[in-house]
């Protein structure tokens, strides 16, 4: 029942948020369902390993009597990190949102719970046309935040995006009626034992279908089109959501779905993807390395990121799966840091070009502190939660090729490059805003927060890796 | 049963009422009339039985969809509200609307294929007259003249083929091609060719391609209540009408049939859709999407179970709740904004109607959402029923050739839902919309919704 609870308290909060008239009640709300939510989740964290707390964990009712399609949620390792995940980062953009005045408060609180909600089903979801449906579902909601909060072209993008990411899942829909009719079952554990079954050809279909979809969401080169202008036009909650949350839709997908139902395609075909991803790590890093938007810079640099979650997952060992894990986690905190930052910059300098920005450091030492430390787990430098998932992810690349892995390497590179010209030209250079004033408290608390989560799980990321542990595990074993 | 009586005494009454100068009654006690057809329809539930000399089939899969036929009616009277100029003669509307009604009801409860016959003829017919009231109207007097020539040669057709039928089988009786199950190929040549002809006579009425010329020009011409009245309950209609032959008298002769259906989903899925996307005017588009749709049903035949009466109901149910929603919104909006006189059709009418009437957006949203087919609304599951029976049955090429055929649907969908987003044209933010039309078609998108989020209320009734 909690796990119900969990998924249906942001769904409910947005329908009660819709009727809240004033700006302030409804920015309040917003906040309180969400801690409400960190708060559920932490219980569930804690008795998580407890035998006896399964049982409420589980959610399990017919949806369609006819078709053996279950309404089934549960959690593993994976749900559960997935699931953390999202909680507080949904937090973050709500709190961001109620703070920043964008206007129409209520009902932007309540699209960003409805994809909150919506991706938790995903996250949670045990049955393959329940993970479609979230998969879906999730876009809606953040289709209509960029329409109507966007920049001016963001409808023509956005719709880009739309059209993108259905065209993809729609193949993924296909590849699940199939397992759906040769299994008669739409359990995904169930679906498992139906795969080594399949003809090759149906197999090598299920692959490329499934991987597909997930390439587009994430994006991975070279069905990456849609990615940076809607990261740059859209406003900045949704850009927070799409590449904190929803890129991980993709990645979540080839770990959850992929590589149990596509294992032969991945080892046939694994090499393409990994190239494809290293190829995006690389095109992508360079490119921000030329952008004049922070924004541009960030969706580039997600982008880039994804390639290399890609290629790790698609080696299909310990530390890649593990490293993708992991930085999902961490690149969902830091993006979302970045995308704040990059705002805060925004209402200081009312510019998002690189060139109108300068010697920030100056008169905000604060901010100057905290950037830099999210900045540097973007990077990936050590002691950061960006060097564990780096790492791990290089190091099953470099395992599968060594080629491979070198040429992965360079990222790090590149990234401290486009990373650490973005902030010497906003900090340093030219001072050019002498009346600025440093980050208000309350922004900096939550940045802090940010801060001290990318700390901690670059010192500590065992607490991370060991939830996940036995999930990739089992997974590796399907070899 | 009851309904067909009920109706024609209501529509009779309903034409009686319009020698009143006063025109206020007219419209509840259409309502009313409805209401009372629904109301009566439940009399014969759990009472399964045969009327008018066994040529009537009643059971409680048919009453279902019969009030499927009857709630469409029932959305499409209620919006009409305040939609009818100095000029129309509302009276005959509702008359006609009920007595069309009881020609769909005969035509999915048909036992005979007389009773086929007369039952399309009802609703044809009625149907002719409402494509043409607008006389004023050079399009309409076109589409009259087009869908009055084109329908008389398809029921032509049609006769022809129960014809051949009964020299064939000596019966009118749809289990009649049952005792030819036995004969060789060579013996059954009329029998074929009344089948055949039997199954294009329908295909034509449900649009499906190539017998949807008509279509585009009809849709556009006709005033957009009785377009959306067409493609409601026409389709529901023929849909099962052609069920119920595929289920009972075409049941053996699946190799045969099949082979026809499965080029005329192809084509009706591709031209369907692929024309769609090259309308400028949003009822020429959603006539090309109605036959996009009728494909889809027809996926549903092509891989006939015992599953395929429910699937086909859900997809009638949500097939006409979204019409209902997105030519409701068309109407109420078009009519605000004339052209030369005539009610703007391009997809301008929608532009920032999310700022000027977020209800009616929502309205729109919800259904063009559903009519492509993505989850959270009832069209993903029709979809899904539809194109999984046809998987089922082996047609996995189907399967993936509809899915990418959706996939392009999704362009010319999301036009409207693009247009709702923009700034309103100047002079256009107001819009008047009286509380009936707004409360059904709000009804009609959260009805999708619930349907979309648990199916198994209504897809469990079967």
């Amino acid at each position: 029942m909690l796990t119900l609870l969990l998924f249906l308290i942001p769904l409910i909060g947005g329908l009660l948020i819709l009727n809240l008239k004033s700006q302030k009640s409804a920015g309040m709300f917003s906040v309180l369902v969400s801690v409400l939510q960190i708060l559920l989740f932490a219980y569930i964290l804690i008795n998580f390993d407890n035998p006896d707390f399964q049982s409420n964990l589980n959610f399990d009712h017919k949806w369609l009597a006819d078709f053996d399609i279950r309404f089934h949620l549960g959690f593993d390792g994976l749900s559960l990190l997935m699931v953390g995940l999202t909680v507080f980062i949904s937090a973050i953009v709500l709190y961001f949102t109620s703070t920043m005045n964008y206007g129409k408060l209520s009902m932007f609180s309540a699209l960003i719970l409805f994809t909150e909600s919506a991706l938790l089903g995903l996250f949670l979801a045990k049955d393959i046309f329940v993970f479609y449906f979230f998969f879906e579902l999730a876009l809606i909601p953040v289709y209509f935040m960029a329409n109507i909060w966007g920049g001016k072209n963001a409808s023509a993008n956005t719709f880009k995006m739309f059209i993108y990411t259905v065209f993809g899942s729609l193949f993924m829909l296909i590849g699940f009626v199939f397992l759906y009719m040769r299994g008669q079952s739409a359990d995904i554990n169930t679906l498992k034992e139906t795969v080594a079954l399949l003809p090759d050809g149906l197999k090598t279909f299920l692959f490329w279908g499934f991987l597909l979809a997930f390439a587009i969401k994430m994006p991975i080169f070279p069905v990456h089109t849609w990615q940076p202008a809607v990261y740059t036009e859209s406003p900045t909650p949704v850009s927070m959501l799409l590449s904190g949350l929803l890129s991980k839709m993709g990645v979540y997908g080839l770990i959850r779905i992929l590589i149990p139902f596509g294992y032969t395609g991945v080892k046939e075909f694994g090499i393409i993807v990994i190239v494809l991803g290293i190829i995006g790590l690389i095109y992508g890093s360079i490119i921000a390395i030329n952008q004049k938007e922070i924004k541009k810079i960030i969706a580039y640099s997600s982008f880039a990121h994804m390639g290399l979650m890609a290629a790790g997952v698609l080696t299909m060992s310990t530390a890649g799966i593990q490293g993708a894990i992991f930085q999902m986690i961490a690149h969902g905190i830091n993006v979302v840091g970045l995308f704040y930052i990059s705002k805060i910059i925004y209402e200081k300098t009312q510019s998002r070009e690189l060139s109108g920005m300068g010697g920030l450091a100056k008169n905000a030492p604060k901010l100057a502190v905290i950037f830099m430390i999210i900045l540097l787990g973007s990077i990936a430098l050590p002691l950061t939660n960006g060097f564990i998932g780096e790492f791990l992810l290089l190091k099953s690349v470099f395992d599968y090729l060594p080629f491979l892995g070198i040429v992965a390497g360079l990222s790090i590179i590149f990234g401290a490059v486009y990373m650490l010209r973005v902030y010497q030209k906003s900090m340093f250079e030219y001072p050019g805003f002498d009346e600025l004033k440093d980050i208000e408290n309350k922004h900096l608390w939550v940045l802090v927060t940010l801060a001290l989560m990318i700390l901690i799980m670059g010192i500590m990321p065992n607490t991370i890796l060991e939830i996940s542990q036995s999930f990739t595990e089992n997974l590796i074993q399907l070899k | 049963m009851y309904p067909i009586i009920t109706l024609s005494i209501t529509g009779l009454l309903t034409l009686f009422l319009g020698l009143n100068s006063n025109r206020k009654a007219l419209l509840p006690f259409s309502i009313f009339g409805l209401l009372i057809a629904v109301a009566s329809n439940f009399l014969d539930w759990n009472k399964p039985g045969l009327y008018f000399n066994d040529m009537l089939a009643i059971d409680n899969l048919v009453l279902v969809v019969q009030t499927i036929l009857l709630f469409s009616a029932l959305l499409i009277v209620g919006i009409s509200d305040g939609q009818f100029d100095e000029h129309a003669s509302p009276a005959e509307y509702y008359a006609l609307i009920q007595f069309t009604v009881i020609g769909a009801l005969i035509m999915v409860s048909f036992k005979s294929f007389i009773m086929l016959f007369v039952g399309l003829e009802i609703l044809s017919v009625g149907l002719y007259i409402l494509a043409g009231v607008d006389k004023r109207n050079l399009r309409g007097n076109e589409s009259a003249l087009k869908y009055f020539l084109m329908g008389s040669f398809a029921t032509g057709i049609l006769l022809f083929g129960i014809a051949m039928y009964y020299g064939a089988t000596g019966s009118f009786d749809i289990d009649g091609g049952l005792s030819m199950a036995g004969r060789l190929p060579e013996g059954k040549i009329f029998f074929y060719i009344g089948i055949s002809f039997i199954l294009v006579g329908m295909l034509f009425k449900i649009s499906a391609v190539p017998f949807h010329f008509w279509t585009a020009d009809v849709y556009q011409g006709s005033p957009t209540i009785f377009t959306g009245y067409m493609a409601t309950i026409v389709k529901t209609a023929g849909i099962f009408a052609i069920l119920k032959l595929t289920l009972s008298t075409f049941s053996g002769e699946y190799p045969f049939w099949s082979k026809i259906l499965m080029v005329v989903i192809v084509l009706s899925l591709m031209v369907g859709n692929i024309a769609a996307v090259y309308q400028s005017n949003v009822k020429r588009m959603l006539a090309f999407s109605s036959i996009s749709q009728a494909g889809f049903m027809l996926l549903s035949l092509l891989g006939l179970n015992s599953l395929s009466y429910g699937n086909l109901a859900y997809y009638s149910l949500s097939y006409a709740l979204a019409t209902v929603g997105s030519f409701g919104v068309l109407l109420i909006l078009s009519n605000q904004v004339l052209e030369n006189g005539r009610p703007k059709e391009d997809f301008e009418v929608f532009n920032g109607l999310m700022k000027r009437q977020p209800a009616l957006a929502i309205v729109l949203i919800v259904s063009m959402i559903s009519l492509s087919g993505i989850p959270l609304t009832s069209g993903f599951w029709s979809k899904f029923f539809v194109l999984n029976d046809a998987a089922g049955r082996g047609y996995v090429w189907l399967l993936v050739f509809g899915v990418i055929m959706s996939a392009v649907s999704l362009y010319f969908y999301f036009k409207p839902v693009r247009a709702v987003f923009k700034e309103p044209n100047p002079g256009h933010e107001h819009i008047e919309l009286r509380k009936l039309p707004k409360l059904l078609l709000l009804a009609t998108a959260i009805l999708t919704v619930i349907l979309g989020i648990a199916p198994n209320i209504f897809r469990g009734l079967f």
